[in-house]
């Protein structure tokens, strides 16, 4: 049996390794989550959906009213790709941010590596996404667009998208715990982020009209997602412009490898402030 | 496996309280206090040092900001004990003693301040009864919830399940959601799933607290045979001495953050039951300045020497014996009619009996002045625990001193049969004689053994 020293200051080389050794905790986390949001509920599932749709419907109208052009792509089609994943990265975001509040009596009576909880709520919203994404499809078989070989890209890029929720969560949630205050700065961050990305318009469109703002515009990490699934759904030219990707991509590794240093960091203080 | 799966060397865990100068009560740091804090910074330093100009000679702390004050509290400090394989070892303490700090720091929940812990073996720890219960999840949901979380992989889960639900009692009412069922069910179905881990080592944390009596003995019970048919080393924190002395084999006492005694059960537990008083050496105990429920009048209670039969000074008395009860007191006026009565109780707080000297002897005139009075208990009523000796005098009637809480020294046995001892029910013991009677017959009763 392994032998465990635990002194003050010695961080556990042991962490990793009882990640993957905790790992069924992380699906049932993420089971628990998402059975317990469907019991008792009326139309249950369907909650998934109707988010994404009923913003498709209006970003749909609002880029007309705007006269956006969407490069040979059915509108509403083309704004449902990138709503898809913004609605992953909002909600997932929202609940890994106050995951560890929320799982207090957890984390402070039984022991495992806490990244599982706000990963675990990461993993909740991917099945929500999951259920949108047939929705898509339903879309695309409705405006008879056929999906391309770049459907392959799709993991990936949910790979993506889940580390660009990752990393602000794990720091978001890691400085909740001693600063309260950071749970209001998340619907803050989801209302503006719905204007910074490109949801109701294209990176293209932002290359063209305002080329001095794209290098900011690029920090967002979900432009990098949200161009990337363009991409890969739609045939054409679903606006991806390579140094805007790579950045937005830079962003996010960033953001992880900022997010799991601070919560490895203030991870053992955890069970004593929360 | 290894033979020592617990080891703790100055172990200490230190918390910061924070104390908040100017009134109100700051629980959270919201990141617009730390902005204020910073904001007023400058302000505060340029009062303080207006201050400490009209303040003159007065030491100030000026490494302490006026706002808020941060005091150190040693919740637990030089912590070292090693638990052996297959031992059951209680830990009891008053609230605040750092039981609860000591085990969640070996089930790494939180880290240690100073010291170290090396842990040998899967360690279980069971803190809180339910703990990752949902509500809205039917019974057989939250068992593999909670198994998860307590580190069961689903298989195992699986296979112990019809176990967990027969100790639990709960067949009819698995998939109702747990937020209907009784408050019994609902710590049976915890306590069921927290049972069947199988740890090395398993820690419980007064979960006995909760649960109706029936349940208090199936839980010590399957501790028990954890503990005996299993070999697994218990670690055990609970405020019921009877499970503590059934249980453990060895006791932790922790007294603010301290080792104020490890060994003996018995002696452990008397100390955390008395005043404080030293468990282990007190043939004569001063009053002086000893508490007192009622105010003096009087007459006072100066000293008590406990003595064994031969009248030696005595700390500890054996079951055969007498024990003999010495009591200094001094008459500070004319006494009328006066009484004295002793009285014992139990460890947890019975009253076993009372006797007085106005039952053997009439009640005396006394002048000022010092006396001493004595008195026997023969030893061979009582049980191998810890009790009490209450005296109160009275003068006509009236109420001149009483103490309470005199811990009676320690009875022992030569050969003593602890399995027996601790079977025992009630609080004293009565030499009942038996007898067992051959019958005159002895064919019937052969012929009908030998069918």
């Amino acid at each position: 049996m392994s032998r465990l020293i635990i002194e003050p200051g010695h961080t556990e080389r042991q962490y990793w390794r009882d990640l993957w050794r905790y790992r069924e905790l992380f699906y049932v986390l993420a089971w628990r989550d998402i059975s317990v949001r469907y019991k008792q509920t009326v139309i249950g599932v369907l909650w998934a959906v109707i988010q994404p749709l009923l913003f498709t419907l209006i970003f749909t109208v609002l880029s007309k009213m705007a006269g956006f052009g969407t490069e040979d792509v059915p509108k509403p089609l083309w704004i449902f790709a990138a709503m898809m994943p913004w609605q992953f990265f909002s909600a997932s975001l929202t609940a890994s941010s106050q995951s560890l509040v929320t799982n207090a009596n957890l984390i402070s009576k039984v022991y495992f590596p806490r990244m599982i909880v706000p990963a675990g709520a990461v993993v909740t919203s991917m099945v929500d996404f999951v259920i949108t994404f047939g929705v898509f499809l339903l879309m695309m078989a409705w405006f008879h667009v056929a999906p391309t070989w770049r459907f392959i890209a799709v993991p990936f890029l949910m790979l993506l998208a889940f580390m660009a929720a990752l990393g602000p969560g794990l720091l978001i949630t890691a400085l909740n715990v001693k600063y309260r205050d950071f749970r209001y700065i998340i619907p803050f961050i989801i209302q503006i982020g719905v204007y910074v990305s490109p949801t109701f318009y294209s990176s293209t469109m932002v290359q063209e009209k305002c080329p001095e703002w794209t290098w900011l515009y690029s920090l967002n990490p979900m432009v990098g997602v949200i161009d990337g699934f363009r991409w890969a759904l739609l045939g054409g030219k679903g606006g991806i412009s390579l140094p805007s990707f790579a950045q937005s991509v830079a962003v996010t590794a960033f953001l992880v490898i900022l997010g799991v240093w601070y919560f490895r960091k203030t991870e053992r203080t955890f069970a004593d402030i929360i | 496996m290894s033979e020592i799966p617990i080891r703790v060397e100055n172990l200490g865990k230190k918390y910061l309280l924070s104390h908040m100068g100017r009134g109100g009560y700051k629980k959270y740091t919201a990141l617009r206090d730390v902005l204020t804090e910073a904001a007023l910074a400058p302000f505060r330093s340029l009062r303080r040092r207006i201050g400490r100009a009209t303040q003159n000679g007065q030491p100030e702390d000026s490494a302490r900001p006026e706002s808020s004050s941060r005091e150190e509290f040693w919740a637990l400090k030089d912590v070292s004990f090693e638990i052996k394989r297959g031992e059951s070892v209680g830990i009891i303490g008053r609230n605040g003693a750092g039981k609860s700090t000591l085990l969640k720091l070996l089930s790494r929940i939180t880290e240690p301040t100073t010291g170290r812990i090396e842990l040998d073996g899967k360690v279980a720890s069971l803190l809180e009864v339910g703990t990752g219960f949902h509500p809205e999840l039917t019974g057989r949901e939250n068992i593999y919830l909670n198994g998860a979380i307590l580190g069961m992989k689903r298989a195992e889960i699986k296979g112990k399940f019809d176990e967990i639900v027969a100790f639990a009692e709960v067949e009819k009412f698995l998939d109702t959601p747990v937020k209907h069922y009784s408050s019994g069910m609902y710590v049976r179905l915890a306590f069921a799933v927290a049972a069947h881990l199988e740890p090395d080592v398993l820690i419980v944390d007064e979960v006995l607290a909760v649960g109706d009596a029936e349940f208090q003995k199936k839980c010590l019970g399957k501790m028990q045979s954890v503990s005996e048919k299993e070999g697994r080393t218990v670690l055990f924190v609970s405020h019921n001495m009877q499970a503590i002395r059934q249980m453990c084999q060895r006791v932790i006492f922790l007294k603010q953050g301290k080792i104020a005694y490890a060994g003996d059960p018995h002696a452990a537990i008397s100390g955390y039951l008395g005043q404080g008083l030293d468990a282990e050496s007190h043939a004569a105990i001063d009053l002086t300045g000893y508490p007192r429920p009622c105010p003096i009048e009087g007459a006072v209670f100066q000293r008590v020497r406990f003595t064994d039969g031969r009248g030696q000074p005595a700390s500890c008395v054996r079951l055969a014996d007498a024990l003999g009860v010495e009591v200094d007191i001094k008459a500070k006026k004319p006494l009328r009619q006066f009484n004295l009565a002793m009285a014992v109780i139990h460890g947890e707080g019975l009253r076993v009996f009372s006797e007085a000297y106005s039952d053997q002897h009439a009640m005396p005139d006394l002048s000022p002045g010092e006396y001493t009075l004595r008195f026997e208990v023969p030893m061979r009523f009582f049980k191998m625990e810890s009790y009490f000796l209450t005296l109160a005098m009275n003068e006509n009637g009236k109420n001149c001193d009483q103490v309470d809480g005199l811990l009676m020294p320690e009875i022992v046995d030569e050969n003593p049969n602890l399995q027996m001892e601790s079977q025992r029910w009630g609080v004293l013991r009565v030499p009942v004689t038996w007898d067992l009677i051959k019958p005159v017959m002895n064919q019937a009763v052969t012929g009908g053994i030998h069918k």
